[in-house]
């Protein structure tokens, strides 16, 4: 690696995602990485850390509050600016769109920072993409627990088989127009608003 | 003719409003507007999304176009205000114990800066720790107006008092855990803090400068150039929505719109205060402040270049732009009162004549040349009475140069 290595550090409240970069990182060869959960605690290590590239979460409310320690920091004299380099368009849009925010001691090499970048961003896309599908995977879940306290309820008051009170259900639906699950909310409702 | 889409970002701040009723009154889309509206969570992702493309048009703190413009910034973009949202809205709140502190000093309670800023300063003086303040942004009114404040109080900024930045929904929290102990931000952030966290509002923005603009719509100068169309449809849509906050019968239907989860996410009781100007500023004590927030009267909308040019002479005075008659042109030429009287000519709206103006010489209302119909603006005083003249303005920046 050409030049001393450099200091990473990653700020990210959300501490699966921070892990989940951090090791991309180090499996990349990088061994200078810090990881900080809340923006307050940067004003107390930024001496010892001396970090020479800055990650931090988009959505993180606290940017502003992040800058303006920069701005009182003895140690990063330097000033610092975002993405490696503010003609680098696609980069900075590729980050932006992922959802990662990054800051970089001026001076340093843009191809040393690259790699660096385009770690955080994907491992940012792969954890966003496992959120999504946890999401999915919940809702799932939840439709067919409604599916199912629709269909008891069906079988109790109409005395209905279950396969009986899973067709009219999905008849329903057809019938209307609407998503299954939708019935099945409808159904839960209105017999929670009825009573026993 | 179908809408033209604009994204236009915000942050749950009352002077966001003509920017959601623009959208929710129709007056966007009387000019053909669809306005995508966005609720960010910090100034520095308005400014960064804004300033690679992501937003067309998005609420903005008056320095920021000056801050992007003069590459200030860490995406440096041209970046121009053609309309503002208002005047005022700004307060400087405390914590309860700090306030009792500034009462025992002699603080009468009546949110006039100066003799605030007095009992502060014996307070600072006696205080064995350095209190620390908190404001949105570091290139923000905000931080301008509190140090200003504090200034022409004998405070001297970063050496008497500390300043902090964080985002104004967070700067409420932040007063009652005691990790600050004061803010200057918009509303409702200042009846928030009185309402849940015991919290007093010390002084207001319209009484450290009267008449004084805070936000404004920016957008980047490419854009601008590129739709000159849209941008006066944007001017024209604010102005109108402008008119309509601006009577009072609207300030409840204003309110609840307002206070809904994907603005404010506040009750419309406390959203209500700026738009009436009834402050409930600690303790249950009622203030009226009837200049609090100004969304029309007094050219409210102008975008003066004399007021960019007072923001730049303030970035200035703290050290984050160095003084050169280049930057000065740079900082002017971000507000932009040729658009606005472009856009507002075809509908016969009264215009300033000028696009500089003093402020501070002028306690009491008056007319000034305009356009189509007569316009009068109200007072603009500084607190500690100092006038602002652009045609001097070299001369006003050396003069704070060796102020405090």
């Amino acid at each position: 690696m050409p030049g001393p290595e450099l200091s990473i550090l990653i700020i990210d409240e959300n501490r699966i995602r921070a892990s989940i970069i951090e090791d991309g990182l180090r499996e990349a060869g990088h061994s200078l990485v810090a990881v900080i959960h809340d923006v307050n605690e940067v004003a107390r290590s930024i001496q010892s850390i001396l970090p020479d590239v800055i990650v931090i979460d988009l959505e993180n409310p606290k940017r502003d509050t992040l800058e303006h320690f920069f701005s009182l920091s003895r140690s990063i004299q330097r000033p610092i600016a975002m993405f490696v380099d503010r003609s680098d368009g696609a980069m900075i849009e590729k980050a932006v769109e992922a959802g990662v925010s990054a800051y970089v001691v001026d001076g340093l090499r843009k191809e040393r920072v690259k790699p660096i970048l385009d770690m955080a961003i994907s491992r940012f896309n792969a954890f966003s993409r496992l959120t999504r599908e946890l999401e999915q995977a919940r809702s799932e879940l939840e439709d067919r627990k409604l599916i199912e306290q629709a269909k008891g309820i069906l079988m109790r008051t109409r005395n209905l088989s279950e396969a009986d009170a899973y067709a009219l259900l999905r008849s329903t639906a057809m019938n209307q127009n609407r998503r299954m699950v939708d019935i099945a909310q409808s159904l839960v409702t209105a017999a929670a608003m009825l009573g026993p | 003719m179908p809408d033209t889409h604009l994204t236009a970002a915000f942050l749950p701040l009352l002077d966001s409003v003509l920017l959601v009723l623009a959208q929710e009154k129709g007056f966007a889309a009387e000019e053909g507007l669809d306005l995508h509206l966005v609720r960010e969570t910090s100034w520095a992702n308005i400014r960064d999304r804004a300033a690679i493309g992501h937003f067309d048009i998005a609420q903005m703190l008056a320095p920021m176009p000056l801050a992007a413009s003069l590459g200030l910034t860490p995406i440096a973009t041209p970046t121009i205000a053609p309309v503002v949202l208002g005047l005022g809205n700004n307060a400087i709140t405390v914590s309860a114990h700090l306030w009792k502190a500034m009462a025992d000093q002699g603080a009468p309670g009546d949110l006039a800066a100066g003799p605030a800023g007095a009992a502060l300063a014996r307070v600072i003086a006696a205080s064995p720790r350095k209190l620390r303040f908190g404001v949105v942004h570091q290139t923000s009114s905000h931080n301008y107006e509190l140090r200003y404040w504090l200034a022409a109080s004998g405070i001297m900024p970063d050496r008497d008092i500390e300043i902090v930045v964080l985002p104004p929904p967070l700067l409420p929290d932040a007063l009652g855990t005691g990790g600050i102990d004061g803010y200057c931000v918009g509303e409702p952030w200042n009846s928030i803090g009185v309402a849940t966290r015991g919290a007093h509002i010390a002084t207001v923005k319209a009484s450290i400068w009267q008449s004084s603009p805070d936000k404004v719509i920016g957008m980047r100068t490419a854009w601008a150039e590129k739709h000159p169309d849209l941008v006066s449809s944007v001017i024209r849509a604010i102005y109108r929505a402008g008119i309509w906050c601006s009577d009072p019968t609207n300030h409840a239907e204003a309110a609840r719109i307002m206070a809904a989860p994907t603005y404010l996410d506040a009750s419309s009781e406390i959203v209500s205060r700026a738009l009436t100007g009834r402050f409930d500023i600690g303790g249950g004590s009622i203030r009226l402040v009837p200049d609090h927030f100004v969304p029309h009267a007094g050219a409210a909308n102008f975008p003066w270049k004399s007021h960019a040019l007072w923001y730049y002479s303030q970035m200035v005075r703290w050290g984050q732009v160095v003084a050169s008659p280049a930057n000065a042109a740079i900082a002017a030429a971000c507000f932009r009162p040729d658009l606005y009287r472009i856009a507002l000519a075809p509908i016969g709206a009264a215009t300033p004549v000028a696009d500089y103006k003093t402020d501070g010489a002028h306690p009491a209302p008056r007319t000034i040349p305009s356009h189509d119909g007569a316009l009068t603006m109200g007072p603009d005083l500084f607190f500690d009475g100092r006038v602002y003249d652009p045609d001097a303005l070299d001369t006003y920046i050396a003069s704070q140069r060796h102020a405090v």
